[in-house]
């Protein structure tokens, strides 16, 4: 008995601290979507991502004799966002100003996203001049910091309270996104962007700014899921195994599960996350077996999407003019 | 003041104009790759100091230094070419077909299936390719139709759908390599049928790779006269223009979706024939390597003429080559190539608005009328 529970704690926090790398990615892609923008970068941006952060902790700890873990952190935090609103506003200039197509432009950003940071995870410590794996252990330790309040709490302690700050932050970000998105002015004419940018432009709304906006905030966000993913997740180095690829499409698909609601993403990621690792936790699979259980997250995304389309629920759609770009002159 | 306008469509109308503007079309393609070029010069200059001449010296060297390495471009080239062609067709038909890289794996794992199971077999060389080729093209087909169903049937978004198939693929050829795996304990399945070579491509006039090339030549041209010059070709424009046109010309959207995806599937499929039977002699989760999701880039920068496409692949794997070349020559990671390949797409693809928008200057410096 003790020991299932201890298995159901270990899956939970499992899910958790992996479905929050997803989570990030689709609550930017979310954002970006509500505008019409349909960004299949998000995997670039996500590595992107990363590797802003990890090269800019990586320089700061490299550069002091004895680094501040919290100094390290902020300089990650606004690496992480500078590399990747520049990958949000390279997409956005081009399928915004230059109206070129969105998914072959996306499909690019993931291309040169994943060269830069792969080139510069495994170039990075050779072309400071050292050698072996980079590492931010002092930078990452801050990101990995927990906030127990005591040790007694047991096991609602190990789900609720075992992980670094960003697994919390994450969650924020959902709230006050769906906050902005359905309760305040700017949300409405951010939705109305999405799903009418004529009418839109005709009643006044900036329609160019929204998209650019919504774009590049959104790749704010989706980056910092690279960010996570490299300082908490594997604990502040580099590994050149495209998990962040997977797990950017995997984001990608979470918008549609989550049918566009950035409160869905949450419980979502979470049960993407469980369905990720259920393999570890099912006795006597063998190693080919086991990787028929990672398709568990993809199929239960197509079964969505079919779902999805089957009962054409309103409310379930995604915004009307997604992935068409918009010029005031066409007719 | 800027004005931007929208330039005449030169597919639709022909005349003088037109002709004038295909040069502009191919000038702003050509100025793009040429800026693309300077730009991924100077990248590579500030990272290894290297003298920019240098720099492309080297990338000429990396791709085309030896016959070996011309072989080795063409091999790499036509696979490209042949996945993007595998594309045009779906994309002609505006259905966003991302799922080229499951596709190309699937009709790989059929290849290495068949390799390993009937390699033993004795199968004269012809009639074994011949069987492997028709196996690689229905699982191809079989990954490629399933979404193009549920679009049909309920207009299930097909993007995201084939994007999930790639990782069911993927995911399906990890599921294989423990079973297959050679040496025992490797986790790859190392090379098939090392020994006999049953299944391999055959030399043909003393180079191993011609077989590839054959192959490819013979489908770009046949797929360039299919969207050309066929009825099936006409549909697939029309559905892709406007699917209620389609249907008020009393064309079955529903088969045509059906039936252009089946074809994509396996010809995308064959790609994995091609990559398994005829380079790799393996399989694994990077047999397809992201040519799918480049293929698609080819295919659409082409304006799935098939013809062109050969030009744009030929370019992008001589870049990748290249870059290859010198990130061996300064021992740093060949991931240098995504980024050449990433820069130089940006450009070509920034560039088309300068084809389809005519940019005028008006001398009135006021607020818009």
């Amino acid at each position: 008995m003790n020991q299932t529970l201890a298995q159901i704690i270990s899956l939970i926090t499992t899910a958790v601290s992996f479905g929050t790398v997803i989570m990030y990615g689709s609550l930017g892609e979310i954002l970006t979507e509500k505008s019409g923008q349909l960004n299949l970068g998000v995997p670039g941006i996500m590595y992107l991502g990363g590797i802003g952060g990890l090269i800019g902790a990586f320089l700061y700890e490299t550069h002091t004799a004895a680094p501040v873990p919290g100094v390290g952190l902020i300089i990650a935090l606004a690496c992480t966002v500078a590399a990747s609103v520049l990958g949000g506003l390279i997409y956005a200039f081009l399928t915004i100003s230059l109206r070129a197509n969105q998914n072959v432009t996306g499909l690019t950003l993931t291309i040169f996203g994943s060269g830069v940071a792969n080139f510069f995870g495994g170039s990075l410590s050779k072309l400071a001049g050292g050698v072996g794996q980079i590492s931010v252990a002092s930078t990452s330790s801050a990101f990995r910091a927990t906030q127990h309040l005591t040790d007694k709490l047991g096991w609602f302690d190990s789900i609720f309270l075992s992980y670094g700050f960003m697994v919390y932050l994450a969650l924020i970000i959902a709230v006050v996104m769906s906050i902005f998105v359905n309760r305040t002015r700017r949300g409405l004419n951010l939705r109305a962007v999405g799903e009418n940018p004529a009418t839109s432009d005709a009643a006044g709304i900036n329609v160019t700014l929204y998209k650019y906006l919504a774009t590049c905030v959104g790749a704010a966000v989706s980056g910092l899921g690279g960010l996570y993913y490299v300082m908490d997740y594997i604990k502040g180095t580099w590994a050149n195994d495209g998990n962040i690829e997977a797990v950017g499409w995997l984001a990608v698909a979470l918008v549609i599960f989550a049918t566009w609601k950035p409160l869905r993403s949450i419980w979502g990621a979470y049960l993407f996350g469980a369905l990720y690792w259920l393999y570890n936790f099912i006795p006597g699979l063998s190693r080919s077996s086991q990787e028929l259980f990672k398709m568990l997250p993809y199929i239960v995304t197509i079964l969505v999407l079919i779902t999805v389309s089957l009962r054409r629920k309103k409310e379930d759609q995604p915004p009307s003019s997604l992935g068409l770009s918009y010029f005031r002159e066409d007719r | 003041m800027i004005h931007i306008s929208k330039r005449v469509d030169f597919e639709i109308f022909r005349g003088k104009a037109a002709w004038l503007n295909r040069y502009v079309g191919w000038a702003v393609r050509l100025i793009a790759v040429l800026l693309s070029l300077i730009v991924s010069g100077i990248l590579i200059y500030s990272i290894t100091k290297m003298n920019p001449v240098r720099v492309y010296a080297t990338m000429v060297k990396g791709a085309f230094g030896s016959t070996r390495k011309i072989w080795a471009w063409l091999r790499d080239l036509v696979l490209l070419l042949l996945i993007a062609v595998g594309l045009a067709p779906a994309f002609k038909m505006r259905f966003w077909n991302i799922g080229a890289e499951g596709q190309v794996l699937a009709g790989g794992i059929a290849t290495a299936a068949c390799m390993i199971y009937l390699g033993s077999a004795n199968i004269p060389t012809p009639l074994f390719l011949i069987l492997m080729a028709a196996a690689s093209m229905l699982a191809g087909a079989v990954w490629g139709v399933i979404p193009a169903i549920f679009k049909a049937k309920w207009n299930t978004n097909e993007t995201l759908f084939t994007l999930m198939m790639n990782y069911i693929a993927i995911q399906l050829t990890s599921f294989f390599i423990p079973r297959w795996e050679h040496p025992k304990g490797s986790n790859t399945v190392g090379i098939i049928n090392a020994g006999t070579q049953a299944g391999w491509f055959p030399k043909i006039a003393g180079s191993q790779y011609l077989l590839n090339v054959i192959i490819v030549a013979v489908i770009t041209v046949a797929m360039y006269f299919y969207l050309c010059r066929s009825k099936h070709g006409y549909e697939i424009a029309v559905v892709g223009q406007s699917e209620n046109t389609a249907r008020y010309a009393a064309m079955n959207v529903k088969k045509v979706i059906v039936r252009t995806m089946t074809l994509s599937g396996a010809i995308c499929g064959l790609g994995g024939f091609l990559a398994v039977a005829g380079a790799d002699h393996t399989i694994s989760t990077t047999t397809a390597g992201g040519r799918g999701f480049i293929a698609i880039i080819v295919a659409w920068l082409a304006k799935f003429n098939t013809l062109t496409m050969i030009l744009i692949s030929a370019l992008l794997v001589f870049l990748q080559k290249g870059a290859v070349a010198i990130a061996s020559e300064f021992s740093l990671s060949n991931d240098v190539s995504d980024i050449i390949t990433g820069i130089i797409l940006f450009f070509i693809l920034g560039s088309e608005f300068f084809i389809n928008y005519k940019i005028g200057f008006s001398k009135s410096s006021g607020k818009e009328a």
